[in-house]
């Protein structure tokens, strides 16, 4: 759908970021290979006995892992772009983070508020 | 109503059958009225042999300027449609008292309440607002064309199929009947049977596929066809506030697309998203349907603010007080319109933690605001001001926004909200910010931009008597309902009880008779001016005085905008130049890199509103030939190659010299 035409040519500014290096991309592969290969150790091993433990453990790893993608397969550096990736990032978490922790914080207050919807907790009503 | 049983269906037709047609003598009388209407124009289109002109300099462009028009001219059409549910409302309600049934029935009243808010949010505030963004932006920026102008031309034609969705429920099966924002179960299939909420479904779906697009496509165009020196501090603020939007556009619509597409499959396939059974919540819906309706506001009203900024600048000739200050307010409101969502529903039964915090959150929104309304007010101190229309517009929204503002506090505060919630005075609330304050603004800004669109002003004549009649309509149309409101009626009722209430519903259909003499005088405004316009006519390219660079070229602006990029130095660009004395190039032109006209737009955007019909009437061969339709023409138009050409240096030439001619006759 992109259109080869740019009517203002003069104004593309210098981008900081081309394509990655060879070592940039090995690196994020040896790294992505080792943030996989962890959790894959952690669940068939059951190295951590308790499982949501190892449930968030696993959270935190893919975490990781999204930043280790964007940083060495996605070339995103604080330069590139004059900046304007990181922040639009940044301005995706954080919208990201408000929705999400917001829609968990309301729903449970509505799920705790909410009458009981069948007959044999509304009779365990106090 | 009786229950009409709608369970037909067959293989060719799906659900659509004669009783699709009108059945009620209203719609049945306005189909009749539109279809000859329809005739007359295609009649009166073929006659004078316009199709062609129309495919080739129109529906085909790719010029935002034309594009810009367009979105207007949908946003004025859909506008009439609106309007015109708001005037039936006000007639049903200032008659059924006293066991008087009123004139239309509950199923028809629940559509036009729905059909209202549904077009002026969707169909006439977002049309309205884009095309502004659309003409404004490359111009004041500097820049020929948006980043992606075939995007911007299937944008366009996207939104248009959701308003032809929208219009052909009035005459083909109904329109949903559950309120602007279809809360299941209501909306669920089991309480919303036949095709209302489809075509609400289809019709925001293929509509949001252009907002969205749009928005990546502006916001792109702001941040990187900018013109040399226009650092981001330099930029005018209509294009702050367009940026900001459009962020809000791109990071919200999604979430809208998502739960439409929860609300289909709980229909279509029987999945138990928003129902009440099998762990679904209906809550849920509602929280994140507001997770993308706030923001949703506040993409209606900042570029609006920006407009005003815009306008009190110019017609107080000064500075804009405060610019930094606006920014930064823009961007606090920006992200600040994420934390508010749940003040739409404090009476869920959410506990008072969620209920305040929301509470604080709404109030603090109202900082960055008044900000925003003391840099106006100081713009206009001391400054040299000239009551023109957008300037009288301009100081007609400071002050009824103010009052809608401060309403929006009231209700912000959680224990009041218990009150008033679903009362009509929430009804006035957020007419009198969203008429105050966007449309108002929309008002300003058509009559501000309208001589650099097509070279001649408006007649203030006629400007004055439609913003006489507007402003009092306003107060006489909303004031009761506020009243009404605290006593504590409540919203989207058809018929009621106390006698005693009637002459506030009286009094506010006065209001809405005024409204209606006010969109008449601006339509002979138009037309007024469109007559006259030998006489209005205006060949500076800047008839205001203007401070920023869309008043740098002429009026209406070449295709190419600007023959060299203009460079900027300063705030308020043009009004710096004009101060240095910069003279404009007569020579040295050199051949122009244009964008090409395409029909793949509105092919798409035709094959989509198949898509969407026959999904609502459940005629799946067509929905899966037009599904099919869709992605082909798109792999089809992917070898167009012939997306480009240039204007050769003679015309550029041509129309340079022409210019320099009309600048010498106007001795500028």
């Amino acid at each position: 759908m992109s259109d080869h035409v740019h009517p203002n040519e003069h104004v593309d500014d210098v981008h900081a970021s081309g394509h990655g290096t060879l070592r940039d991309y090995l690196i994020g592969f040896f790294l992505s290979v080792i943030l996989t290969a962890i959790p894959f150790w952690l669940v068939m091993t059951g190295a951590i006995a308790d499982k949501s433990t190892t449930a968030l453990v696993i959270m935190a790893f893919a975490m990781v892992q999204i930043v280790v993608h964007m940083i060495y397969f996605l070339h995103m550096n604080t330069k590139s772009e004059n900046g304007w990736t990181v922040m639009a990032l940044i301005f995706t978490i954080v919208v990201l983070v408000i929705t999400l922790s917001g829609s968990l914080w309301v729903m449970y207050h509505l799920n705790h508020n909410m009458m009981p919807m069948n007959a044999h907790d509304m009779g365990q009503l106090p | 109503m009786e229950a009409v049983d709608h369970s037909h269906w067959s293989p060719l037709l799906g659900r659509l059958w004669w009783d699709a047609l009108p059945q009620e003598p209203i719609v049945l009388a306005t189909f009749v009225v539109v279809a000859l209407g329809g005739a007359a124009l295609v009649a009166g289109l073929t006659y004078f042999k316009l199709w062609g002109y129309l495919w080739k300099e129109w529906f085909t462009s790719v010029d935002h300027k034309k594009i810009g028009v367009m979105y207007m001219i949908l946003g004025l059409i859909m506008f009439l449609r609106g309007f015109a549910d708001a005037v039936m409302m006000r007639i049903q309600q200032s008659i059924a008292f006293n066991g008087n049934d009123g004139y239309l029935t509950a199923h028809h009243y629940d559509q036009v309440f729905t059909a209202h808010g549904v077009i002026m949010i969707f169909f006439v505030a977002m049309p309205f607002v884009t095309g502004l963004m659309n003409y404004v932006v490359p111009l004041q920026i500097g820049a020929r064309d948006v980043s992606f102008p075939f995007l911007n031309n299937f944008s366009f034609w996207m939104t248009t199929a959701g308003a032809v969705l929208v219009m052909a429920s009035l005459f083909i099966g109904e329109f949903a009947q559950t309120g602007w924002l279809a809360y299941p179960p209501l909306s669920n299939l089991a309480y919303s049977p036949w095709v209302g909420v489809d075509y609400y479904i289809w019709a925001l779906q293929i509509a949001g596929v252009g907002t969205l697009l749009s928005g990546v496509n502006l916001i792109a165009t702001i941040v990187k066809l900018r013109a040399p020196g226009m650092a981001m501090m330099r930029m005018p603020i209509f294009t702050w506030t367009a940026l900001c939007t459009n962020v809000l556009i791109v990071a919200a619509f999604p979430v809208l697309t998502a739960v439409m597409a929860m609300l289909s499959v709980d229909r279509y396939l029987g999945f138990n998203f928003f129902s009440n059974d099998f762990g679904g919540s209906p809550m849920m819906y509602v929280n994140l349907i507001w997770i993308w309706g706030h923001p949703e506001v506040y993409i209606l009203i900042l570029p609006l603010f920006g407009v005003f900024s815009e306008v009190t600048a110019t017609f107080c000739g000064k500075r804009l007080f405060g610019y930094s200050s606006m920014v930064y307010a823009t961007l606090v409101i920006t992200i600040l319109s994420y934390l508010v969502w749940l003040h739409h529903f404090f009476t869920m039964g959410s506990g008072a933690s969620v209920n305040s915090f929301f509470g604080i959150t709404t109030m603090v929104i109202s900082i960055p605001t008044g900000a925003k309304l003391f840099n106006w007010l100081f713009t206009m101190y001391r400054g040299r001001i000239r009551f023109e229309l957008p300037m009288m517009w301009t100081v007609a929204f400071m002050m009824t926004f103010t009052i809608g503002g401060m309403t929006g506090v009231l209700l912000a505060v959680p224990p009041a909200d218990f009150v008033l919630h679903n009362s009509l005075f929430l009804i006035a609330h957020f007419h009198n910010v969203i008429i105050g304050g966007v449309l108002f603004g929309i008002f300003a800004a058509i009559n501000f931009w309208w001589p650099k669109a097509f070279g001649f002003k408006l007649n203030q004549f006629w400007g004055k008597v439609s913003f006489w009649l507007w402003v009092p309509g306003f107060w006489f149309a909303f004031m009761p309902l506020y009243i009404l409101g605290l006593m504590g009626v409540t919203r989207r009722m058809r018929v009621f009880d106390d006698p005693s209430l009637q002459p506030f519903f009286i009094v506010a259909a006065f209001g809405a008779l005024m409204i209606a003499g006010g969109i008449g005088a601006m339509l002979v405004q138009f037309a007024v001016s469109i007559w006259k316009r030998e006489e209005l006519k205006d060949e500076t390219g800047d008839p205001w005085n203007g401070r920023t660079l869309e008043w740098s070229t002429s009026s209406p602006p070449p295709e190419y905008n600007f023959a060299f990029t203009p460079i900027v130095h300063d705030i308020d660009a043009w009004d710096d130049m004009k101060r240095c004395g910069v003279e404009r190039p007569t020579s040295g032109f050199r051949p122009i890199h244009m964008p090409k006209s395409t029909g793949a737009g509105i092919i798409l955007a035709g094959i989509s509103t198949a898509l969407g019909f026959a999904m609502i009437w459940y005629i799946w061969w067509l929905a899966a030939v037009s599904f099919l339709g869709i992605i082909g023409y798109a792999i089809f138009h992917t070898f167009n190659y012939k997306r480009d050409y240039h204007i050769p240096v003679e015309t550029v030439e041509a129309t340079e010299a022409e210019r320099t001619r009309q600048l010498a006759a106007v001795g500028a």
